[in-house]
């Protein structure tokens, strides 16, 4: 029972972060209907940065939050000179170029800060504590509560302010919300801005935990994608669900399957996803679309 | 017949006249490289079949290509058999394999089903080593490169090549004519409009998973002809970047056409190389630069773009002759 009850919790940490990832992948599809492939990298780019800051002496949290404003400056102009062009054409056009900017964003911050791997501070204490037999390390819960708090965050945003009500009618109807004065092309790019910043949050989550280096975020933003198509494309809370989700049961699965040990883990989440898909097209929580003929 | 139709039509021919010379012309590592070309040209056909033409946006085909490979290898390693039947027996499972996987991939559309192929594509390299006794594990399986039949005054390197562009021609010969006949129509009228196609008669799902099948195969023969070529096999070269490397290659030679899966082939295979060659440090940047830059030239491929020099350049001569 107490192997039990420590598997889920870890499940529970990795899944947080999963699931922090796969909200960024969410906003960014809500915003613009692209799915970004790049988000891991940038989220780990972003993380260097913060590194970069804490190396010159910068406290934590000031180089936490001037990471974040860079992170949003960075999403805003990168939606603004690079996916801009290519607006128009065909999606994989523009999955096209998400790809190639996977691939610049890891290659510089491999030529910039090499591929050794850094070990990268955590803002909470490091001593795991102890409730009943049970053990939860201070950074995994830590990560998890930052983590729900920006899922809060997002939420009040887009349900209760102007600016949010305007992102959600530029993304469902842009003709419409375009004649209702609504500037279409910078909803957009703010959408761009806001996953940045949500996975530079990710990012220095993650990084305490499996060291800093330019891949750090491929496994991860692999969990991610199968976070955010379990829970539903359309729906951030599912998504976060669905990092939770796939967490414990990678863990478990792992734990308690023998044939299966760590060796098909992955394989595990990946079918369990895949069933769940063939029963719910579109994801756990996500809304079905429905064409028009 | 206009002159420029007399044109086109003579471009076919030209290009396997230029390719059957390249092995008299080039050193062995250039010809093995241009052997790579033929059998990427052949899984680009095969995904772009499926995601051009039917408009099922795969991320998993690796998965198929390492079924062809991996078919091919254990065939000759455990069985002894020759290599020659190894090819239509990988076609011919990857068909089944990809048919059977069309069925439930049904149900979903655009970016589920992209993620859901991607999550088969992951799976490859685990599945693979899991199955040591049969696939060798993350050692992998050493082959031999096959011999060239004697009195033909071939090396090795030559043969192969002469075999896949036979594989080229014929796959693609035949591609051409499945899709320009009826069942081709079908096939991108169920991309166009699904709902007005069943209209008209055409049975979507079956269409659908045949066409997922008849995908797979065509990656399946590639994967089949790279064990062959590369004489070895492994869990790891079979990784998700594989997959995202044949989705760049039909994007960037372009979608829904058949000539797009040269250029995307002769893209993937040499770009990288040039990229290496101008800066050692950050290759890759160098490579993502390019692929952005081309997709802002080329939003539809390097296909596209020449279809539409070629409508301008031939109306411009219409217009020369008939004024």
């Amino acid at each position: 029972m107490e192997i039990f009850v420590q598997q889920v919790v870890s499940g529970l940490a990795t899944g947080g972060i999963y699931g922090s990832v796969a909200l960024a992948l969410v906003m960014i599809y809500q915003a613009t209907d692209v799915v970004n492939f790049a988000q891991g990298e940038m989220a780990m780019f972003s993380t260097y940065l913060a590194w970069s800051m804490l190396n010159a002496g910068v406290p934590y949290w000031a180089a936490f939050f001037a990471t974040l404003a860079v992170a949003f400056v960075g999403g805003l102009l990168i939606e603004r000179v690079v996916i801009r062009p290519v607006e128009n054409a065909p999606v994989l056009t523009v999955v096209i170029v998400c790809i190639g900017l996977l691939v610049i964003f890891n290659s510089v911050a491999g030529w910039l800060y090499s591929y050794i791997q850094k070990p990268f501070p955590s803002p909470f204490p490091e001593k795991p504590f102890k409730i009943g037999d049970v053990f939860f390390g201070a950074h995994d819960l830590g990560a998890l509560g930052v983590t729900l708090l920006v899922l809060l965050f997002l939420y009040v945003f887009f349900r209760y302010t102007t600016l949010g009500l305007a992102m959600r009618a530029a993304a469902q109807n842009p003709v419409s919300s375009r004649l209702c004065g609504i500037r279409v092309g910078w909803m957009l790019a703010l959408g761009w801005g806001f996953a940045a910043l949500v996975g530079a949050v990710a990012g220095m989550m993650i990084a305490p935990i499996v060291f800093l280096d330019p891949n750090m975020m491929s496994g991860i933003l692999i969990y991610a994608f199968a976070s955010a198509t379990l829970g539903g494309f359309t729906s951030p809370g599912g998504a976060v669900l669905g990092g939770l989700i796939v967490g414990v049961v990678e863990n478990l699965v792992g734990t308690y399957v023998r044939f299966i040990g760590t060796e098909l883990k992955l394989t595990v989440a990946l079918a369990m996803i895949l069933i769940v898909l063939l029963v719910r097209p579109s994801g756990l929580f996500g809304r079905a679309t429905v064409h028009r003929v | 017949m206009s002159r420029a139709q007399g044109w086109r039509r003579a471009i076919a021919p030209a290009t396997i006249a230029i390719a059957c010379a390249l092995p008299f012309l080039l050193s062995n590592f250039r010809l093995f490289q241009f052997t790579q070309v033929g059998i990427y040209a052949i899984a680009l056909l095969g995904l772009n079949i499926l995601t051009g033409y039917n408009g099922q946006i795969s991320l998993g085909h690796g998965a198929f290509y390492a079924l062809g490979a991996y078919t091919t290898a254990i065939m000759i390693d455990k069985w002894n058999v020759a290599y020659g039947w190894t090819i239509p027996v990988a076609g011919l499972l990857c068909l089944a394999v990809g048919f059977l996987f069309g069925i439930p991939a049904l149900r979903l559309e655009g970016l589920y089903l992209a993620l859901a192929t991607f999550a088969l594509a992951l799976a490859v390299p685990q599945i693979l080593k899991y199955f040591e006794h049969w696939t060798g594990g993350s050692q992998g399986i050493v082959l031999s490169k096959p011999d060239p039949p004697r009195g033909l005054g071939l090396s090795p390197d030559q043969w192969l090549y002469f075999v896949t562009l036979g594989v080229v021609v014929v796959l693609f010969v035949l591609g051409a004519n499945l899709l320009r006949g009826r069942t081709g129509r079908a096939i991108v009228a169920i991309r166009d409009n699904p709902i007005a196609a069943q209209a008209m008669g055409v049975n979507g799902a079956l269409y659908k998973s045949l066409t997922f099948g008849v995908s797979a195969a065509y990656t399946g023969v590639a994967g089949a002809l790279s064990a062959l070529a590369i004489a070895f096999v492994a869990p790891d070269a079979f990784n998700v970047f594989l997959s995202i490397t044949f989705l760049v290659g039909i994007v960037i030679g372009g979608l829904a056409s058949i000539s797009g899966a040269i250029f995307g082939a002769l893209f993937i295979q040499f770009v990288p190389n040039w990229a290496q060659e101008i800066s050692k440090a950050a290759p890759w940047a160098i490579y993502g630069i390019f692929l952005i830059v081309f997709m802002y030239v080329m939003p539809r491929g390097i296909a596209g773009s020449l279809r539409l020099a070629w409508t301008r350049l031939a109306r411009v001569g219409g217009t020369g002759r008939t004024g």
